[in-house]
């Protein structure tokens, strides 16, 4: 008898001790098809910050749960229904297109669970349809952020003619969007925009109508096109100045790339030859830990993971409900690894967006001559809105393939 | 038939066991069913006609693009009008493969399967790039499931029952058409089209005749897959969907129906549970896949056989 009562109060004493403090954070990124490598990124990040706490927030210990969302909309609902329901996770975290991302807040709305879109870029998730998500944060960025100031540089560089080629998705419209919108408002003219398919692999019948009369291309690639399209285009002969849409060259792609890339200039809210202490000692730890350059998708996420555990400091780990966590959240001041980040009143970042060329040379000490996104000018606390401010920004339509209009085309 | 007392014997404890599972089950139930409803549309043109259809997602499509643009444009389909909508679905569903048949019916083998894949590209491409009515790539999102008779399809326990009800009343109507004398003439195509023309059968029209009416099951089990993910996207439509409803059939057992309903509910667990669980999912299906076409040709429904063929 004795000893049962024991067994019981043993059991007792267990239970409650494991569930004292407790985060349970769901992780939705593609482990297999054709993003498994960038799911491999997104989740290498958090991870990283994680062992770096050694899985503990101020007190809350945290269970991280990864699931494959496939790089598939309704697979994403269904991983997010199970990551809610069954694991009864606090907040879910990640997804990597737009669509994804789409397809997942509506989840957290219905199921009251915190969202943190980390990569997903749709601009109208903090747009004009986050009144429909009020448990949903963003800590990544809109399509359309990084690629407004673009449109303001390739201005100020004496640009006036530019062709656009961009995947032909909501993604590559959202980008060629915001491109288009200031470098038009500051003067410069699109000529032509040419809108090849997510994931062509051949754009000889596309390169060749490219007007020759313009002065510069912008170019957006996602995953392999990134690759295809500036090797097809030296072969070309064609020898204009790229602009590029910030995944063209990014950290996933670039070491993949040849010298053709040389001198071509993107825009994004991080690149891994950013040179400041804290970006040389995220790019060291990560290499040695994982052998490779972090891109922004393993950036954005231990970023994420690192804004989670300055809300948990604050509440002295006790998970703080959604709609409280929401609220701290997006007071948070961060100085981040990309540099100094807040958030706007849509909950979406404000944050540095730096223009990028890529050069080859040796960087951080590392021995050999690599490609490098060297950051050429930084455009301080850059919001959604750009200059445009919110009221006047939101009252015109989402970007799309006919907005703004191709005025400059014949 | 012992084969239809087992299933609604299986099927019943199902829906007896259904609210002691976790809600995340319920679903995977509710996925099995609707995938269920798609396989034995394609069970009638595979298992009975002999005409394999690579194409089947396009016809879920149609069903659940339907379902979603009335939702979210007009508001119509939250209420009772929900039944008109499953009306609505399998006309557009029929209407699709009354179209499409014309062409695909001409082929056969090899070609049929080309064609049939074709035209769900097809769709595929409007519902990728007609972006005003679609959304393209980011699909549409719905706003909840209807509400009638003081049921509220938002309680995953009574959205998979009137699943099952679906399924029950599909499978019944299925098991009575290739039961009838028009279901014999599907067989005797199957087997010998030749010899059935000769005997003065119109067998274009009765091949033609199956694919309709698998068309209709394929828009029906659209309504209710729209309704069931709360968000419709093109890659609902794309060909890895259309090959996995084939496998299913393969995997149960063409020719039986309810083969249909054990391949999805292998692949689906397969799928999404096991891959909940451990990383190395893909083998395990990847074997089963390979077993049952080295050692079982009829499927899991040819071990219940026996010695009959």
């Amino acid at each position: 008898m004795n000893r049962k009562l024991l067994a019981a109060l043993a059991a007792l004493a267990l239970s409650t001790g494991a569930s004292a403090q407790e985060l349970k954070i769901g992780f939705l990124a593609p482990m297999t098809g054709i993003f498994a490598q960038i799911g491999k990124d997104m989740e290498n990040g958090f991870q990283m910050y994680l062992d770096e706490q050694k899985g503990n927030f101020a007190g809350a210990k945290v269970t991280f749960i990864v699931e494959d969302e496939e790089g598939k909309p309704p697979v994403s609902v269904r991983k997010a229904e199970k990551l809610a329901r069954q694991d009864q996770v606090q907040m879910m975290v990640g997804g990597l297109l737009a669509s994804t991302g789409y397809a997942i807040a509506p989840v957290s709305t219905r199921l009251k669970t915190v969202y943190i879109p980390s990569v997903p870029a749709a601009d109208d998730l903090t747009q004009r349809d986050l009144a429909q998500y009020p448990y949903m944060v963003r800590t990544g960025w809109t399509s359309s952020q990084p690629h407004h100031p673009l449109g303001r540089w390739a201005c100020d560089n004496g640009y006036t003619r530019v062709v656009a080629i961009a995947a032909d998705y909501a993604f590559g419209h959202e980008v060629v969007g915001g491109f288009q919108k200031v470098f038009e408002d500051c003067g410069g003219r699109i000529v032509q925009k040419i809108w090849p398919p997510l994931g062509t692999k051949d754009f000889g019948p596309y390169i060749p109508t490219i007007k020759q009369d313009a002065d510069a291309i912008f170019s957006l690639m996602v995953g392999p096109m990134a690759l295809q399209f500036p090797k097809q285009l030296a072969e070309a002969g064609i020898k204009k100045p790229i602009i590029g849409g910030g995944t063209s060259y990014d950290e996933f792609v670039l070491p993949s790339m040849g010298d053709e890339v040389l001198g071509h200039v993107s825009a994004l809210q991080y690149s891994a030859a950013l040179d400041t202490p804290k970006n040389r000692e995220f790019v060291r730890k990560y290499r040695e830990k994982y052998g490779k350059v972090p891109s922004y998708y393993s950036e954005s996420n231990y970023t994420t993971a690192q804004m989670i555990h300055e809300v948990m400091k604050q509440t002295k780990g006790k998970w703080p409900g959604p709609e409280k966590f929401i609220s701290l959240m997006v007071s948070l001041k961060l100085d981040a690894v990309r540099g100094p980040v807040r958030f706007d009143e849509m909950r979406n970042p404000i944050q540095n967006i730096y223009i990028k060329k890529v050069e080859k040379k040796k960087m951080f000490g590392y021995e050999k001559d690599e490609l490098w996104n060297s950051v050429i000018q930084t455009y301080p606390d850059v919001s959604q809105f750009w200059t445009y401010g919110k009221d006047a920004f939101l009252k015109q339509p989402v970007y799309s393939r006919d907005f703004p209009p191709c005025k400059y085309c014949n | 038939m012992n084969r239809i007392y087992i299933l609604l014997g299986v099927l019943g404890i199902v829906a007896l066991l259904a609210p002691f599972a976790g809600p995340f089950v319920i679903l995977l139930l509710a996925h099995v069913l609707v995938l269920g409803i798609v396989a034995m549309s394609v069970d009638l043109l595979l298992g009975y006609t002999g005409l394999p259809s690579l194409g089947q997602a396009a016809y879920l499509g149609v069903g659940a693009y339907l379902t979603a643009i009335l939702a979210t444009k007009f508001g119509f389909g939250l209420g009772w009008d929900f039944w008109l909508v499953v009306m609505l679905g399998m006309a557009a569903g029929a209407a699709t493969a009354a179209f499409f048949g014309l062409f695909a019916i001409r082929a056969s083998g090899v070609y049929f399967l080309m064609i049939t894949l074709a035209l769900g590209m097809c769709v595929w491409g409007l519902a990728y790039r007609w972006n005003s009515l679609t959304g393209g790539d980011n699909g549409i999102n719905m706003r909840g499931r209807p509400v009638f008779a003081g049921m509220r399809l938002a309680d995953d326990l009574t959205f998979f029952y009137l699943v099952l009800g679906f399924f029950i009343a599909s499978f019944f109507a299925l098991h009575l058409l290739v039961s009838s004398p028009f279901g014999k003439s599907l067989v005797g195509i199957r087997e010998r089209e030749l010899r059935m023309r000769i005997l003065g059968y119109n067998t274009w029209l009765h091949k033609y005749i199956a694919f309709v009416i698998a068309g209709a099951f394929g828009g029906l089990a659209g309504v209710l897959w729209a309704h069931l993910n709360g968000i419709v996207s093109p890659s609902d439509v794309l060909l890895p969907a259309s090959v996995d409803v084939l496998l299913m059939v393969v995997l149960g057992g063409p020719g039986t129906l309810v083969g249909g309903l054990l391949g999805a509910g292998v692949v689906v667990f397969l799928r999404e549970y096991l891959a909940t669980l451990v990383q190395w999912w893909q083998y395990v299906l990847g074997a089963v896949y390979v077993l049952t076409i080295l050692y079982l040709p009829g499927g899991i429904m040819g071990l219940f056989k026996g010695g009959k063929a």
